[in-house]
């Protein structure tokens, strides 16, 4: 039984000029006919499956499509056609710097996200010091979040985020953040929460790390899926001599 | 029933979003909470000092009368025009996480309302002042309140996902809420007006709020059950469409963000 399956799984975004014009503005082009909406197809028939325990690795250039599977995957936007169908908990950790509160102090901030992440209140008492300790933020914990730099940042939500544990983990890019020991540190972290046998998701940039860790790649270009499947190195290899071939 | 289920599960996140909310509104002062009551008290001030002279000359409680508006319309303001940018505000947010978008306007309406309770007390402490008689029928305030903040989520439900696709929303709703302010009856009476004029204001819920309050607590009576299901049928309205809108739009604000 797979934990994850998509099945021609299309995503369309509406693009055009109609984004920042206000209602005046709308109803004149309604009226006058020039009102139009382009379409721009991020994702178009992807299909895979995944099994308990997977590690999947999806790869691509900027603007493959990468980004916007995962929201679909996680729930956040609903395939425009196809379908997902996950079994159990999914967690999904997408540009972990962005949605904290800059006047919110950092404890404040702690709770906020935690929240967000689907944690109870109980699990976040009996943590917050473990994400303090591990954040090495002690001596800011009651400051505003504005007054931290952005390696900061960065390590307080690694620390809340690693808490997790999920059937399906999404990893876009946090595999690693901050500076070389936490960096290593952070690393650690995070192969310690895959190993504990969640479903994962991981996009990166870094061939290296994709090639290391996951048991089966998915390749994405334009939208399109290119190649899915567990000969990881086999895939790996025709992506690296694309990428040399645009350049 | 699914959504209580739901509230239940984000009601952790609920009550820090409503927390988030607080402090930034107050920006952690005691001046800031003791301003958001000031401010409305210092608006009727000016008005009762500029107006008694032309609208409550032959009117006893005339400031009561005026509190009653301003009460009613000030909350009404505050709650649908903070309510339009909750959507928006949090699309950081809402964009990474899975969460239900509507948590982040009843936020908003929470900490509008905890204002809006501060200030009704001080309204009634100023009833005391202006001798008014407290009756047993100040419990029926409870239905235009109960009523008034539904209705102003179903406003804010609508606005919000509004302003999610036009901006220029915020422009036209504050041009619209001065003419409503207008319309409402604030500061003057409609007892001169003929009475198919008098029944045009009866269109406006926000005056239909005001008149509930006014008839309690001056003139000590109850409105009639048709006055009680016309607000009721005005809310049923504004929320159904607020609701509506959210279902049918609530995968769509992520394109607009």
């Amino acid at each position: 039984m797979a934990i994850l399956e998509l099945k021609d799984v299309s995503i369309c975004y509406m693009t055009g000029d109609f984004k920042d014009i206000g209602l005046k503005e709308y109803v004149m082009r309604r009226i006058k006919g020039n009102y139009r909406v382009k379409e721009f197809w991020a994702d178009r028939d992807i299909s895979f499956a995944l099994e308990k325990g997977d590690m999947l690795g999806i790869i691509g250039t900027n603007g493959a499509g990468k980004s916007t599977l995962l929201k679909a995957i996680s729930g956040i936007m609903e395939p425009t056609k196809g379908w997902v169908h996950r079994e159990g908990t999914i967690a999904a950790l997408l540009e972990l710097g962005s949605g904290f509160d800059g006047d919110l102090t950092v404890k404040e901030n702690a709770y906020l996200r935690g929240a967000m992440l689907g944690y109870t209140r109980e699990f976040m008492n009996e943590t917050y010091e473990q994400i303090i300790e591990f954040s090495e933020l002690r001596e800011f914990e009651d400051r505003p979040f504005k007054q931290l730099s952005s390696g900061m940042k960065s390590r307080l939500a690694f620390a809340i985020a690693s808490l997790v544990n999920p059937d399906i983990l999404i990893l876009d890019e946090v595999l690693s953040v901050g500076d070389g020991a936490f960096k290593k540190k952070s690393e650690a972290k995070m192969k310690e929460i895959i190993s504990g046998g969640a479903t994962t998701i991981l996009v990166s940039h870094s061939l290296s790390q994709i090639r290391e860790m996951c048991s089966k790649i998915l390749w994405l270009d334009k939208g399109r899926q290119i190649e899915f499947g567990s000969d990881v190195q086999g895939i790996c290899d025709r992506y690296q001599d694309f990428l040399e071939k645009k350049k | 029933m699914q959504i209580i289920e739901k509230l239940k599960k984000h009601q952790f996140l609920f009550e820090e979003l409503v927390k988030r909310d607080f402090k930034k509104k107050y920006k952690r002062t005691v001046l800031g909470m003791a301003w958001s009551v000031l401010s409305p008290l210092l608006t009727l001030l000016v008005m009762s000092l500029v107006f008694t002279q032309f609208f409550g000359r032959n009117m006893a409680h005339y400031t009561t009368y005026l509190f009653c508006g301003n009460l009613v319309f000030s909350y009404f303001n505050e709650a649908t025009s903070q309510g339009m940018t909750s959507l928006t505000g949090n699309s950081g947010i809402f964009s990474k996480v899975n969460v239900p978008k509507y948590l982040f306007l009843f936020s908003k309406n929470v900490q509008t309302l905890i204002n809006f309770g501060l200030t009704l007390i001080v309204f009634f402490i100023f009833c005391i002042f202006d001798h008014i008689t407290f009756t047993w029928r100040f419990i029926l305030l409870l239905y235009p309140i109960a009523l008034l903040v539904l209705f102003n989520v179903g406003v804010g439900l609508i606005l919000s996902a509004w302003f999610v696709f036009f901006k220029d929303i915020q422009y036209l709703w504050s041009v619209f809420t001065q003419l409503l302010m207008y319309m409402s009856a604030i500061f003057y009476t409609i007892d001169g007006y003929s009475q198919t004029v008098q029944n045009i204001f009866l269109l406006n819920p926000v005056y239909l709020f005001i008149r509930y309050f006014r008839k309690i607590v001056i003139e000590a009576t109850i409105p009639t059950p048709d006055f009680h299901l016309l607000m009721l049928a005005d809310v049923a309205i504004v929320l159904g469409l607020g609701c509506w809108m959210y279902k049918k739009y609530n995968h769509r604000f992520l394109y607009y963000v």
